[in-house]
């Protein structure tokens, strides 16, 4: 190539490029022309529009918090609804000397030491020139007392401000949850997800349960209203307004009446009971036991309360249908019987005879069953039907824990059941590949012998149980378990039912089923392990009791209830479906320290489908408890 | 014996006057407003001289580099950038919900600095060494080099950071001769696809993009600040409140008035007089970057040099239009008068490649 081209070639280049800045240089001043004209539009033209509009910056806006929405019951009973309180609040940049004016006010209207730390918590996270409570819930003569002395305190108001009240008081709290202040925390998951603006002027934001998971729909669409002040910062006059749209209200498929009674059947117990419609996932009762009165936080809620239930060892803030991890006791064994059925294995007319433990081929060591010197001879049907743990050993050995665990996932076991409040965990399905992952581990052939009876590393939430019961019930059809049934959209005035959703449709032969469904129908005929809890039911009860281990126990040691600590007996589990050949109701229930299944679980049960499928109250509290003597140890 | 004329020349041999004696006195205008807009506080305007005297410092240390070494270390750079980027993305810690530094134990890091002088150099770089052959396939692979940081820090999320890396990456193709078919090409696809995404997105995504465009829509929210820089501004009228006296930045109607939005405080207190000088003094630092690109003696220094200085343009031409209003609000500061150390730094270094293009001209020309 010609030295002389590449010059050229060399000068052509530099000059397109130069071209090309012009073409940039052009943009420059057309741009910055653009800003020349904005600015003598905005400074010159419009100058005394925004002259005056900046005068004293005399046009404020001012946020409408919307009306929260309601929560009702499948029944339209309240359990959640709003109500205007009567507030006292200083804005404490208007006022000279804030101690001073707390002690005048306190003169006129009762303002507690535990008032004023909370109104100096307050202060602290909120900005100066807004409005802060010292007083909340005034009743009326204390508010016409300070209204006639009002002009004694500038920058002091009474006002009257919406909050959030649960009339039913402790009634489903873990499941409706509670409204608290809004902390940085909620402010920085505003403002990702870019809802801070809906948000000027709310104080409350939901925190748990109903509340927190569907707090997009109830909290509504804040409105605003552009109005003149005055010098002090006073509303003078309304130039425009734009209302809020107040939040949905939710219909829960919980049923207030049987809800309390299935509370009430705990008396002092600690637990959970979770009751499902089987055929759409509907939850009918939600209980967590002992609860908490959610309109204690709503305020604010003060130490000694908060302390009181913190350091409660009931724990009556954790949220255990959903959070409480159990081992699933005998419970279990209606799956395992299924996933045996279904693998071919156990099939009518097999059975065996049981000794009373046993014997992994080749080893030692007895498994024992519950009944000392065992059952006799046990099908799969009858085996169910009395608990036999000999059995289910042999059953989960020959089946083997991955197959195991494949059949049993499909009912839930070790993942979430997606209902639709936050703050659900998975419960653990164990399996050798797990094992090796938590601890490094390798899986042992006696570990996959007490899984058969839901012992060993197995946990479940009650929630879970719920669920898995629910699908026996339903022919294998999972429904998604969920409480709002029903949004009612302010908006519109639309009422929309929420779809029920198949989770899956679970390939099981109805042969197999029916047997199963069976055994837990014998469960509580006389001979069952719950004969008890079926004595003089109108309807058929198929049910399953359980018991889990909380102390562990060293071979050939006994189980004396009485002579263990309260807390360390066994957590007492019992699941079940009724009416047996149509089910309507399917449940499970967890007694901690309840001891067996039978005797403190069982019953909660019957109360609560008696009410649900008879409309039958229970009798006085005291007298359908306490069957304590002589019951199976399962 | 030293002579202290001497040592003094010698140190500022490669400063461009004309161009360090306007960024000073744009620095010196921007301490002032500073000092205003934070309620005179002296602490906030003492930091933020100290924060000009470290982005001097880097500016006079960059001056003196010759670009050469800037073209080598071109690709390390901007690899070390991403895998910042890919740090920040995996393991980055979240503050005011976006994902934007890197704990490094010691120090945090915000990679999207480094990116913002890296992926110029980069492009730069690549369009230098394709500038005899540039095909189709050459402007894939350096939009593909550009929207690979881009689409990271818009992810994290970081818009204002994005959209300049974006600008200066596409100042680099726009320089390098992309043809004027492809940008009219780019331009109708990229039209053609705005109403596509729109029928893709959320409802709430949708609003919060009408909000941007009308900020009367939200007054409480994200359009508070545009109608009360606006108020500000036209308050000011042609001559302005007078230094320390506007009413709207010294109540507390303004928002971030320090930061993104200390434009609106200096067209209330200087008026239109004012601002139009401000705009002045940027006219005049970009018009002589564009003289330094426009003589710089390689590609690589033609492409470095203009993209800074668009870029530099875009900076205030975004952040003016937006607290003016002609601009929807995304976060970009003033240049040069914005509070804040780290853009300061990135800002000056860029001036301080300008310099050195310049300066080391002359020394080969020489």
């Amino acid at each position: 190539m010609k030295p002389f081209s590449e010059l050229k070639n060399y000068a052509r280049e530099h000059y397109y490029f130069r071209v090309r800045l012009g073409v940039a240089a052009v943009m420059v001043l057309v741009c910055f022309g653009l800003l020349t004209a904005r600015f003598f539009y905005l400074q010159v033209l419009r100058y005394d529009y925004y002259q005056t509009l900046a005068e004293s910056n005399r046009i404020s806006l001012i946020p409408i918090v919307p009306n929260r929405g309601l929560i009702l019951d499948r029944n339209g009973v309240v359990l959640a609804h709003n109500f205007f309180v009567y507030t006292l609040e200083i804005t404490p940049s208007k006022v000279d000397d804030l101690e001073q004016t707390i002690d005048d006010i306190s003169k006129l209207v009762e303002v507690t030491s535990n008032d004023r730390k909370k109104f100096k918590k307050l202060r602290e996270l909120s900005r100066s020139f807004e409005s802060v409570p010292l007083r909340t819930h005034l009743n009326e003569a204390e508010a016409a007392r300070f209204a006639v002395n009002r002009y004694r305190f500038p920058g002091v108001e009474i006002k009257s401000r919406l909050f959030r009240h649960y009339p039913q008081g402790t009634l489903a709290s873990h499941l409706l949850g509670y409204l608290g202040r809004i902390n940085d925390d909620d402010l920085g998951d505003l403002e990702t997800r870019g809802d801070l603006s809906n948000y000027k002027g709310s104080d409350h934001i939901g925190k748990a349960g109903i509340e927190q998971s569907y707090e997009n729909a109830l909290h509504g669409i804040t409105g605003f209203q552009q109005v003149e002040i005055d010098a002090d910062g006073h509303a003078v006059r309304v130039l425009s307004s734009t209302p809020p749209i107040p939040g949905d209200n939710l219909y829960l498929s919980i049923d207030s009446k049987l809800q309390d009674i299935a509370e009430k059947a705990f008396g002092q117990h600690r637990g959970a009971l979770v009751a499902i419609n089987p055929a759409n996932g509907e939850i009918l009762a939600y209980v967590s036991q002992p609860g908490f009165d959610p309109n204690l936080f709503v305020d604010g809620i003060d130490q000694e309360s908060w302390k009181t239930l913190n350091d409660s060892l009931d724990k009556p803030l954790i949220n255990r249908p959903l959070r409480g991890l159990y081992p699933p006791g005998s419970t279990f064994k209606p799956f395992v019987a299924l996933a045996g059925l279904e693998n071919g294995k156990r099939m009518p007319p097999f059975s065996i005879h049981d000794p009373g433990y046993y014997l992994l081929p080749g080893t030692t060591h007895h498994y024992r069953d519950w009944k000392e010197g065992g059952h006799g001879a046990v099908d799969i049907r009858r085996a169910i039907a009395v608990s036999c743990d000999t059995f289910f050993y042999g059953l989960a050995s020959d089946l083997g824990i991955d197959r195991l665990a494949s059949f049993i996932g499909h009912f839930g076991f070790g993942r979430k059941s997606g209902v639709d409040i936050d703050g659900e965990v998975a419960g653990l399905l164990p399996t050798p590949e797990w094992k090796w992952k938590r601890w490094k581990q390798k899986w042992y052939p006696g570990e996959t012998v007490i899984t058969g009876i839901g012992q060993g590393y197995m946990l479940t939430t009650p929630m879970q149980l719920a669920y898995a019961v629910g699908i026996l019930a339903n022919d294998g059809v999972a429904m998604r378990p969920h409480f709002v049934t029903t949004i009612h959209e302010s908006k519109s005035g639309v009422s929309r039912p929420r779809p029920i959703e198949t989770v899956e449709r679970l390939p099981l032969k109805p042969e197999n089923l029916q047997l199963v469904r069976l055994g837990m129908t014998d469960v509580t005929q006389p001979g069952g392990t719950a004969a008890s809890i079926g004595a003089g039911s109108p309807y058929a009860i198929a049910a399953k009791t359980g018991t889990a281990q909380v102390v562990g126990m060293r071979q050939g040691e006994k189980y004396n209830a009485l002579a263990i600590d309260e807390r360390h007996r066994d957590h007492a589990l019992f699941i079940a479906y009724a009416p047996a050949d149509a089910p309507k109701i399917a449940l499970a229930v967890i007694v901690e320290n309840g001891g067996h299944g039978n005797s403190t679980a069982g019953p909660m049960a019957r109360q609560v489908m008696d009410y649900y499928l008879l409309g039958k109250s229970p009798p006085a509290p005291g007298v359908a408890q306490s069957a304590e003597e002589n019951q199976p140890n399962d | 014996m030293i002579n202290p004329r001497l040592l003094f020349k010698h140190l500022a041999f490669h400063l461009d006057h004309l161009l360090f004696g306007t960024l000073l006195l744009t620095l010196l205008v921007g301490l002032f407003i500073l000092y205003s807009a934070t309620g005179q506080s002296l602490e906030r305007t003492g930091a933020q001289l100290a924060n000009i005297m470290v982005a001097l410092a880097c500016m006079w240390a960059f001056a003196n580099l010759p670009p050469q070494h800037l073209e080598r270390v071109a690709v390390p750079l901007y690899v070390l950038g991403m895998l910042l980027l890919v740090g920040v993305a995996l393991f980055g810690d979240v503050s005011h919900g976006a994902k934007r530094w890197l704990n490094l134990g010691v120090t945090r890091l915000q990679p999207s600095e480094l990116m913002r002088i890296a992926g110029p150099l980069m492009m730069a770089w690549y369009f230098a060494r394709r500038e005899a052959t540039l095909r189709l396939a050459d402007y894939v692979v350096g939009t593909l080099l550009l929207a690979l940081p881009v689409i990271f820090i818009a992810k994290q999320p970081d818009l204002g950071t994005a959209l300049l890396i974006g600008a200066s990456g596409f100042y680099v193709i726009f320089l390098a001769g992309m043809n004027w078919r492809l940008i009219l090409a780019a331009v109708v696809g990229v039209g053609a696809v705005t109403p596509l995404l729109w029928s893709m997105m959320h409802d709430y995504q949708r609003r919060r993009i009408e909000i941007l465009f009308d900020p009367y829509q939200d007054p409480l929210g994200a359009g508070y600040h545009t109608i009360q820089a606006t108020i500000a501004l036209g308050s000011g009228g042609f001559a302005g409140k007078g230094w320390l006296n506007g009413t709207q930045a010294q109540l507390d109607f303004l928002p971030e008035r320090h930061t993104d939005f200390i434009f609106a405080v200096f067209g209330e207190e200087f008026g239109m007089l004012g601002s139009l000088l401000l705009l002045a003094l940027f006219t005049v630092i970009i018009a002589r970057g564009l003289m330094i690109s426009a003589n710089a003696q390689n590609t690589f220094c033609r492409l470095l040099a203009g993209s800074i200085t668009l870029t530099f343009f875009t900076y205030a031409f975004v952040n003016i239009g937006m607290v003016s209003g002609i601009l929807p609000v995304v976060g970009v500061p003033l240049p040069l008068i914005s509070y804040g150390g780290t853009s300061l730094v990135t800002l000056l270094v860029g001036f301080g490649i300008l310099m050195s293009i310049q300066t080391h001209k002359k020394l080969v020309a020489s």
